[in-house]
């Protein structure tokens, strides 16, 4: 397998990715990177699998060596706090956090679909959040939106499925029609799911779920003792995934609380509180948070023989 | 001999008595300190790591239990003497009964134990007017067991000054699963007995309030938990150094401080409970602002 290296010339960040034969056994493949390190070129043979991969540096297509493969966990969740910390301490506005926010984040979901993780629900706005100055919660819309329309291509071909979950009903409608498409468009991709939770809160989630049932109660579906935990799981809005539970949950910024975020689902995950602030939490943290997670020793109430 | 062999006994005792006075005086100084900023109103604990306690010192099954009563009776007491009015314990979780059956027999004859002395003149209860209340799936319990629940819970309806709230056959989806289960029963039963009105076709705004009190609401599951008699946690203490929530109320900590020290549960001390408290007086200002906003 050979590996080339070149710089980014601006025309290449919208190249789309692509494989052609060299010859019978060979496939030469290129993909714009997602973080625009440059446009790696690869050859391998068609007798190894060939499963199509964003193309990186030769020591980081496997897992780093901290972590161990059959202890990765299978559902992140990450509460993206400190944007507005970080860009008060450098002195700047605190869109210019977000902004640095949305990088990171960009970041942390390449290095997920590369190891392997299936879900990746991350906390963009909260219900708590309404009450934030107008303009900054303006420009976040914008800026969600523009991110969209600009990683659209990049989430297509990195097979990433994007979902929204939240109280959609106080966004704006531009906002709510690109979220549609980004959904539809990218449904069927099975790499890496990102959810992403604007507008949400975890009572919020619950509470949709219980008016749910209720509603399907009154209409004769359901009998009351037929309602469990498993029903209640079926209405929560994480319904939208495979794995709804996520087994650990990041928090940047070092506060030591949950805030709201998935309150349900939250009941076995392993919690990690990073001190870093989110535009600062990369690689590095990622790793120390994913190896701490593969230290612990879950149980479920039960007992390790 | 043996007189002097008693002197020197007699003379450990009063040295013993006088160092705790010491102790004791001393705590009192510190919480007095503690006391000029915020203190948390409601204090909750999950007693993680008596059996691996017991291990670790070479104990049999069930000490390690036994130590981590102890030590819950002295966190009490310092939450007391501190003037925390709220505190709620994780005792037993529903998933526990899934652990061997002699395991779970010997935590039932413990609780049993346990739960009828809080009965007695000179338990913890009276000393200090604690009102009991047993949170959980009880009809999951044995029937000693939760006959003894509710007749502590009885005798220590009238008592005020501080609130007692013993998980037991507990798990926080359980208690949302009861809360749904309940609102839905009672708001079908206000439609039932409401009937439907007729309103004019000009009447939007009078057919869509009537369509909000149809909804379920927030308040409804809220005042459908059983936990509705506290206030929500200001923070949750787990000892071992695990850090995560074990299905325990996953609703009431959405905003508490989570504080996970190493120790294990017969081990936490006054140091882990002073520094949890510190740290929850350092955000503590931001978090009243941000209430206050909402």
């Amino acid at each position: 397998m050979l590996s080339l290296r070149v710089p980014t010339p601006t025309s290449f960040r919208r190249l789309h990715a692509g494989r052609s034969r060299l010859s019978r056994d060979c496939l030469f493949s290129y993909s714009p990177s997602f973080v625009n390190r440059g446009v790696r070129l690869r050859v391998r043979s068609t007798k190894s699998e060939v499963v199509f991969t964003p193309t990186e540096e030769e020591e980081e297509v496997t897992l780093p060596e901290e972590l161990q493969p059959e202890l990765m966990p299978k559902h992140v969740a990450i509460i993206m706090d400190g944007n507005g910390r970080w860009a008060k301490n450098q002195g700047l506005q605190p869109w210019d956090g977000h902004r640095a926010g949305v990088e990171a984040l960009k970041e942390i979901v390449e290095l997920s679909g590369r190891w392997g993780i299936q879900v990746l629900t991350v906390f963009a706005f909260s219900t708590d959040n309404w009450i934030r100055p107008r303009i900054e919660i303006d420009f976040l819309f914008s800026l969600f939106e523009r991110s969209l329309k600009s990683e659209f291509q990049n989430l297509a071909q990195n097979n990433v499925r994007i979902s929204i979950i939240g109280d959609s009903s106080k966004l704006p409608k531009s906002l709510l029609r690109l979220i549609n498409e980004g959904e539809e468009g990218t449904k069927n991709n099975k790499r890496l799911q990102l959810i992403v939770a604007v507008g949400y809160s975890g009572k919020y989630d619950v509470l949709q779920a219980c008016r749910g049932i209720a509603q399907r109660v009154k209409d004769g579906e359901i009998d009351v003792d037929e309602i469990d935990e498993g029903l209640i799981e079926q209405e929560l809005e994480t319904n939208c995934t495979e794995f709804p539970y996520p087994d650990l949950l990041i928090r940047t910024s070092g506060e030591l609380r949950v805030s709201n975020f998935l309150l349900w689902q939250l009941a076995y995950t392993e919690l990690f509180f990073a001190q870093e602030l989110w535009p600062d939490f990369g690689r590095s943290g990622y790793i120390e948070a994913l190896m701490s997670f593969q230290q612990r020793q879950r149980r479920f109430g039960g007992r390790k023989s | 001999m043996a007189e002097l062999a008693g002197q020197i006994k007699r003379m450990n005792g009063g040295i013993n008595q006088l160092l705790e006075q010491i102790f004791g005086f001393s705590r009192r100084c510190l919480f007095r300190v503690i006391s000029m900023g915020p203190i948390p109103n409601h204090l909750a604990f999950i007693m993680d790591g008596n059996r691996r306690y017991a291990k670790k010192c070479g104990l049999e099954e069930g000490s390690g239990h036994k130590a981590g009563f102890s030590a819950l009776m002295l966190m009490l007491q310092y939450c007391y003497e501190l003037g925390i009015k709220y505190v709620t314990i994780y005792a037993f979780s529903i998933d526990n009964f899934r652990r061997q059956p002699e395991e779970v027999q010997c935590l039932m004859d413990l609780m049993l134990e346990k739960i009828k002395s809080l009965l007695e003149k000179e338990s913890i209860v009276h000393q200090y007017g604690i009102r009991v209340y047993f949170i959980g799936n009880l009809a999951l319990l044995n029937d000693q067991v939760r006959d003894a629940a509710e007749e502590v819970m009885k005798a220590t309806a009238k008592n005020s000054r501080v609130v007692l709230l013993i998980c037991i056959a507990y798990n926080s989806t359980d208690e949302i699963l009861q809360a749904v289960k309940k609102s839905c029963i009672n708001k079908l039963d206000n439609i039932e007995a409401s009937g439907s009105y007729k309103h004019e076709d000009s009447d939007i705004e009078a057919k869509d309030m009537e369509n909000q009190e149809k909804k379920i609401q927030l308040v409804d599951i809220e005042e459908n938990m059983q936990m509705s008699v506290a206030p929500n946690p200001d923070i949750l203490i787990r000892s071992s150094g695990e850090t995560r929530l074990s299905n325990f109320l996953l609703w009431q900590t959405g905003n508490s401080q989570l504080c996970s020290p190493a120790a294990l549960w017969p081990e936490i001390g006054l140091r882990h409970l002073v520094w949890a408290i510190l740290n929850f007086q350092r955000s503590h200002s931001y978090l009243e602002k941000r209430k206050k906003q909402l």
